[in-house]
């Protein structure tokens, strides 16, 4: 049975001496009846399907509507040529979050984590990290399972799904599953993952989904980069001792609460927020138009 | 759902549930076709309909008519890729009663000359329901592998298929029954906890009033 509150998790793990991410991997072999090993083997797989998604970005490919494309590397060229002001950690960062969002729009192979429209957040922390701090695959896998145990328990709660709960319920879920992770890849404890979580899902309480003419593209792509972003801030946060006030799993049925309160035309039908703005009609107008 | 549901599946973009589930929608009535295709008319519903093209939903259908899963590279260029394999076919907007919003309609004929009705809907994160086949009312969900026997109604074709998959060893873990009309048609649908032989199929099909067996097991 998949854990409904990240508390189990913890508590689980202090009656079993086990990490956060291991719970979660027993808990994966009981439910789909699989070894270890099987498990860990399709951990690999993905962790593999998202280094291939940030290898193969072609900055000259455009999506079908053709709004997209090419500021993944526009980052990278300017990182290159100047010092980006966040730092060159967060830089990197940034230009991986535009890359796998602006795949994903382009008809490119991705990994939904947990959503195709918030496939870029997860990879923009983990490959950077991995690729600059000397972290080995095996703990970037721990981590991956930190991140899908958080998940999990936002799905069950409350919602990853835009269309439910607004963009709080993609992006900001994938925030907290980001979050998690990069405490787990610091070593921090169970209950650092947690606040991280809880800390980096508050900050994007109540955001909307408002994709302008209804297409993951306007403002999905750049939306995944303040998932990152955010999900750094509240990592360090939670490994400088820092915890939410409201508890990890009060956070996620807030966001609940809060998404079932958000009005239908902010959750995904295209005809509210930036989407309703003249320049997003605009743009509805002239793909109509062909 | 379990971790691979959150971090996954492994996908083509840009959506979840209009290019991924789109190409499900596309396989699942290719198998339901038994065959390859050579003609396809598709219709689109809803937010298939408005929002279908800038989400490559038709892209995503094609490929998976033409036995592509929602993981391969080659979706985008589905197109191109039909008119080399012969298989011809046509788009149109339609507005079905009561369905999903992510509904789309295939009316299929095979190489051989098979044909076979699907409509199906895309209900999020890339699974679909198959909620009507060959004028047939049903819910099949594809999640587990299942076998779909079109019989004619009347007693007796429910005990022969469930005492022929019990002397096989097999398990039912579900069983759906859905009808036309008294004496016309019905369809059962059965997920089952094991694989389906040849063999088995093969008897199931030359059963008396069975009609037609398809095992649809999606991941293969
Ligand atoms: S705006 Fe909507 S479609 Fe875009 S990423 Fe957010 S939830 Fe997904």
């Amino acid at each position: 049975m998949a854990f409904s509150s990240l508390k189990e998790i913890m508590e689980y793990g202090e009656k079993s001496g086990l990490p956060f991410w291991e719970a979660v991997l027993l808990d994966d072999m009981e439910e789909r009846n699989v070894s270890r090993e099987a498990s860990l083997e399709q951990m690999r797989y993905t962790w593999n399907a998202m280094l291939e998604a940030s290898s193969s970005y072609e900055p000259k490919r455009k999506s079908a509507s053709a709004l997209t494309g090419g500021q993944g590397k526009q980052m990278e060229a300017y990182c290159e040529m100047y010092p980006p002001i966040c730092g060159p950690f967060m830089g990197r960062v940034i230009t991986e979050a535009l890359k796998t969002a602006e795949s994903n729009a382009c008809m490119k192979r991705i990994v939904a984590a947990p959503t195709a429209g918030a496939s870029g957040v997860l990879p923009a922390v983990l490959i950077p990290y991995y690729e600059t701090c000397g972290t080995s695959e095996g703990t970037v896998l721990e981590a991956m399972y930190t991140a899908a145990g958080i998940g999990q328990v936002i799905a069950l709660r409350a919602s990853i799904s835009g269309a439910a709960g607004g963009c709080q319920a993609e992006i900001g879920s994938a925030s907290a599953m980001a979050a998690g992770a990069l405490v787990h890849l610091r070593g921090g404890s169970a209950l650092q993952i947690s606040h991280a979580a809880a800390m980096a899902l508050k900050n994007l309480l109540g955001l909307v989904c408002d994709p302008v003419a209804g297409l993951v593209e306007i403002p999905c792509v750049k939306r995944n980069v303040i998932g990152a972003v955010n999900a750094i801030s509240s990592a360090d946060m939670a490994l400088a001792g820092i915890e939410s006030r409201i508890p990890p799993d009060q956070v996620i049925d807030a966001m609940r609460a809060v998404g079932d309160k958000m009005d239908s035309t902010l959750k995904e039908t295209g005809m509210g927020g930036l989407a309703a703005t003249p320049a997003g009609m605009e743009i509805v107008q002239k793909l109509q138009r062909g | 759902m379990h971790i691979f549901d959150i971090l996954g599946p492994v996908m083509v973009g840009p959506s979840s549930s209009h290019t991924a589930g789109a190409v499900r929608i596309g396989y699942a009535a290719y198998k339901l076709l038994q065959e390859e295709p050579k003609e396809a008319e598709i219709y689109l519903h809803g937010s298939f309909a408005a929002t279908g093209t800038g989400h490559g939903t038709d892209r995503g259908l094609i490929a998976g008519l033409l036995g592509m899963q929602p993981d391969d590279n080659r979706i985008p260029d589905s197109f191109q890729i039909a008119e080399k394999e012969g298989l011809s076919f046509s788009f149109a907007e339609k507005e079905i009663k009561a369905a999903h919003p992510n509904t789309a309609l295939l009316c299929l004929t095979g190489k051989s000359g098979r044909k076979a009705e699907i409509q199906a809907a895309s209900v999020g994160g890339g699974r679909i329901l198959i909620q009507k086949l060959d004028g047939v009312e049903l819910n099949v969900s594809l999640e587990k592998p299942t076998l779909i026997v079109h019989n004619l109604d009347r007693p007796g074709c429910v005990a022969k298929v469930a005492e022929l998959l019990s002397d096989r060893k097999i398990n039912i873990a579900s069983m759906q029954l859905y009808r036309m009309s008294r004496n016309g048609t019905a369809i059962m649908a059965l997920e089952t906890d094991q694989p389906i032989s040849e063999e088995a199929i093969h008897s199931l099909a030359h059963t008396d009033g069975i009609l037609k067996v398809t095992f649809i097991s999606m991941n293969t």
